[in-house]
C-alpha cells in the first residue's frame, strides 16, 4: 500500500476513537480491521503519542501505553477525549457504499433484503449528500434461478456437499460432478458457485444458469486444504499456462467479442474490421465462439481451427440439400 | 495531525500565526518552509474530506482571518447498526472489483468500525456480488456524474463511425455486469443510453460542476428496463441428434424421438438472431425444421462459414 501522509492521517484519525471503546484490545486485531500489517500500526501509535492538544505539557499529550503494546502486544490509549468520533464519510465513500448495498441487494435471498434494507436507510441519513449521489447509479443483475440459487445456498450455508450435472456448452456434454462448495458469486452478469470438484480436482467455476440439477447431500463438504477461492480481482477468466493464442478478425457487427473477453492486443484494419490476440482455454471454445458468429470472425491462428469450421460448416450444409 | 487537533479543538478561528507557534512541526520552520508546509497540509487535509473553513472571528473588526474545522461538520453522525446490518456492511465491503471504488467502500467501512460497528462478514451467507468496471471511461464518467459536469467524449456504434457526443450525464447503471451512462446529448437535443465499452478515447469533463439538474422523475431502473430481451413470439422447430444439443433441449416445449436418431424439438422463439448462432454451433448435430426464415439464416451463416459466401 502506498502509505502518503494523507492516508496516514486518515487512518490515525480512524484510530483514535476507534480505540476509545476498545482498551486492551490486540495489535493484531487492530491491524485486521484496518487491513494494514500490525508494524503500520505500531507506526501510527508511536505519532499519536507526540500528539496532543496546542501547548499541550506533557501529560496533555495522547497517551499511548508503551509497555502493554511492547510485553503484552494490546493497545492501551488515553486523553484523547477531543477526537471521540471517526471523520465523516465524503460523498464518495458514502457512494461507493451505499451502491455496494444495493447491488449486494440485486443478488440477496428473499430474506435477507430485509437487514440490507435496514442498513441502507440507516446510511443514507448518516450520508448527507453522498445518499443524494446514488440516487443517480443503479445497478441491475441478471435474474438468478431460484430453485438452483436456493438449493446452492443452503449447501453453502450448512457446509454440504453437492451432486450437479452441469452442462459444457462448447462442448455440448452434461456431466455429473461431486463439488464441495467454497463460494456463491455473481460477476459479469451471471451467478457463480466455486467449489472444490472432485471429478477436475481442482477449484472450478459453475454457472448456475447451467447446472441442469443440484442435489445437496448429506455427506458434510471437507474441501482439502489446498482449495481456495480464486483472486478474482484481475477478472473472471484468468490466463492459465496451457491456453491457446488465437488470432481473430472481427468484423464491426462483433466488435461484443472483443467487449465481452479480455484480448490482449487488437489492431484496427480496414473497414471496421478488428485483428485480435486473445487467450482461449481450449480449441473447442473458439469453435464454438466463432461458429456462433458465423462469418463475422474469421481464424487466423490457429490455422487447424480454420480447417475445421470450414469442414464443420460443410459438413452441416448437406442437411439442407444446398450445393 | 497535530494541525487537525489545533483547529478542531479551538472554537474560534485560528490565525496563521498562532498555527505557526502552537503546532508541534511547524514552530521551527523558516517563513517559506512554513508556507510550504501549511499550504501542502491544509490541501491533503481537505482531499480526505476534512472541511477547513477560512473566516474571521469579528466582522466588526478588521481582525487577521483565521482557519477553524466545524466539529458538526467533521464528525460522523450517530450510527447503530444491529448486528445483522452490519453484517451486510461487511459484506458490502467486498463488492468493489475496481481498485478506487474498492479503497473508498474500505474507508467508509472503517469510519463505522471506528464509530463502534462491531462489523462481522461471515454472519451471512449470501451471494456475494462482485461489481466490476475495467472500461476505461468508467471512472472519468463516474467522477461526471457525482460532480454534474458536462462532458464530451468519443462513441462507436457496432457497424458505424465513431462520432463525438457531447453529454450532460444523469447516471450510470450497471446492467447485468456492462455499464451504461444515461444522460442528455447535447446535440440530439433528447435523452441518450451510451454503453462504456463503446467510448472511444479520452472522456473530457468541461465547464463548472453542478451545472445541470438532472430532471425529476428520471428513473435508471426503467430505463434498464429497455435493455431487457424481448419476450417470446412463436414456437420453432429444430432436429437434434440423440443425446445432443443440450442447450437447447433444456429449454424445450417438447421432445418427439423419430427412429432414424433424430428427434425433433419444439422451443419458444425468443431471439430468431440467437437461435441461428445456437443452432450453427451446434454444426451437423442440429438442422432447423421451422420458422423459414430462422432456416435461411442458419444456412446463409454456414454458407459464410464454408468460405462460399464470406464478404469481407
Amino acid at each position: 500500500m502506498n502509505d502518503r501522509a494523507a492516508d496516514q492521517v486518515q487512518r490515525m484519525l480512524a484510530l483514535v476513537p476507534y480505540l476509545k471503546d476498545r482498551a486492551g484490545v490486540p495489535v493484531e486485531q487492530v491491524a485486521r480491521d484496518f487491513d494494514v500489517p500490525a508494524a503500520t500500526v505500531v507506526r501510527d501509535l508511536n505519532v499519536l503519542w507526540f500528539c496532543g492538544l496546542p501547548e499541550a505539557v506533557t501529560g496533555e499529550m495522547i497517551d499511548v501505553d508503551m509497555d502493554a503494546l511492547d510485553s503484552e502486544g494490546v493497545v492501551r490509549l488515553d486523553n484523547a477525549d477531543f477526537l471521540g468520533r471517526p471523520l465523516r464519510l465524503t460523498v464518495h465513500e458514502a457512494l461507493a457504499l451505499i451502491v455496494a448495498l444495493r447491488t449486494l441487494r440485486e443478488t440477496a435471498a428473499a430474506g435477507t433484503t430485509e437487514a440490507i434494507d435496514r442498513a441502507l436507510a440507516k446510511l443514507e441519513s448518516a450520508a448527507g449528500d453522498g445518499a443524494a449521489a446514488a440516487r443517480q447509479v443503479q445497478v441491475v443483475a441478471a435474474p438468478m434461478d431460484a430453485r438452483v440459487g436456493a438449493a446452492a445456498q443452503q449447501a453453502l450455508h450448512e457446509g454440504r456437499r453437492v451432486h450437479l450435472d452441469y452442462l459444457v456448452p462448447s462442448r455440448d456434454e452434461t456431466t455429473a460432478r461431486d463439488v464441495d462448495p467454497l463460494r456463491l458469486f455473481s460477476a459479469e452478469g451471471h451467478t457463480y458457485l466455486e467449489g472444490w470438484c472432485y471429478r477436475a480436482e481442482g477449484v472450478r467455476l459453475f454457472r448456475l444458469d447451467r447446472v441442469v440439477s443440484l442435489e445437496v447431500l448429506d455427506q458434510p463438504a471437507a474441501p482439502p486444504t489446498q482449495a481456495r477461492s480464486r483472486d478474482l480481482s484481475e477478472g473472471l477468466f484468468q490466463p492459465g499456462d496451457d491456453d491457446l493464442i488465437a488470432v481473430l478478425d472481427v468484423a464491426p457487427s462483433a466488435i461484443w467479442i472483443a467487449e465481452q473477453h479480455r484480448v490482449d492486443s487488437r489492431v484496427e484494419l480496414a473497414d471496421g474490421w478488428l485483428r485480435v490476440q486473445m487467450r482461449v482455454a481450449d480449441e473447442d471454445w473458439l469453435l464454438h465462439l466463432v461458429l456462433r458468429a458465423s462469418g463475422d470472425v474469421a481464424v487466423v491462428q490457429p490455422t487447424a481451427v480454420a480447417l475445421r469450421i470450414t469442414a464443420t460448416a460443410r459438413a452441416a450444409l448437406t442437411a439442407y440439400a444446398v450445393p | 495531525m497535530n494541525l487537525v487537533i489545533a483547529l478542531l479543538v479551538s472554537q474560534a478561528y485560528v490565525s496563521k500565526d498562532r498555527i505557526r507557534r502552537v503546532v508541534e512541526g511547524y514552530r521551527d520552520q523558516t517563513d517559506e518552509a512554513f508556507e510550504k508546509m501549511f499550504e501542502r497540509d491544509k490541501e491533503e487535509l481537505r482531499e480526505i474530506g476534512i472541511p477547513i473553513e477560512l473566516g474571521s472571528n469579528d466582522k466588526m473588526f478588521d481582525d487577521e482571518p483565521g482557519y477553524r474545522i466545524r466539529r458538526d461538520a467533521f464528525e460522523l453522525p450517530r450510527i447503530d447498526l444491529e448486528p445483522d446490518e452490519a453484517a451486510a456492511v461487511g459484506l458490502a465491503a467486498r463488492v468493489w472489483q475496481h481498485a478506487r471504488l474498492a479503497r473508498q467502500t474500505s474507508t467508509a467501512v472503517l469510519k463505522l468500525k471506528a464509530a463502534g460497528v462491531a462489523v462481522d462478514s461471515e454472519a451471512l451467507t449470501l451471494v456475494e456480488p462482485l461489481l466490476a468496471a475495467s472500461e476505461a471511461a468508467f471512472e472519468p464518467l463516474w467522477d461526471a456524474v457525482v460532480a454534474r459536469r458536462q462532458v464530451t467524449f468519443g462513441y462507436r456504434r457496432p457497424g458505424h463511425e465513431p462520432t463525438t457526443r457531447r453529454v450532460q450525464p444523469w447516471g450510470v447503471l450497471s446492467w447485468r455486469g456492462r455499464w451504461y451512462l444515461i444522460g442528455h446529448d447535447l446535440d440530439r437535443t433528447a435523452e441518450r443510453m451510451f454503453r462504456l465499452s463503446r467510448v472511444t478515447g479520452p472522456v473530457e469533463a468541461t465547464g463548472p460542476s453542478y451545472a445541470f439538474e438532472v430532471p425529476a422523475g428520471t428513473d435508471l431502473r426503467a430505463l434498464a428496463r429497455q435493455l431487457e430481451p424481448r419476450p417470446a413470439e412463436g414456437t420453432a422447430t429444430v432436429r437434434l441428434l440423440a443425446g445432443q444439443g443440450q442447450a437447447l433441449r433444456r429449454r424445450a416445449s417438447s421432445v418427439t424421438a423419430a427412429r432414424d436418431g433424430w428427434d425433433a424439438v419444439e422451443l419458444p422463439l425468443l431471439d430468431p438472431v440467437l437461435l441461428a448462432a445456437e443452432v450453427v454451433a451446434l454444426g451437423p448435430a442440429a438442422v432447423v425444421v421451422a420458422p423459414p426464415e430462422v432456416r435461411e439464416a442458419v444456412v446463409h451463416r454456414l454458407q459464410r462459414l464454408a468460405g462460399e459466401a464470406v464478404s469481407r
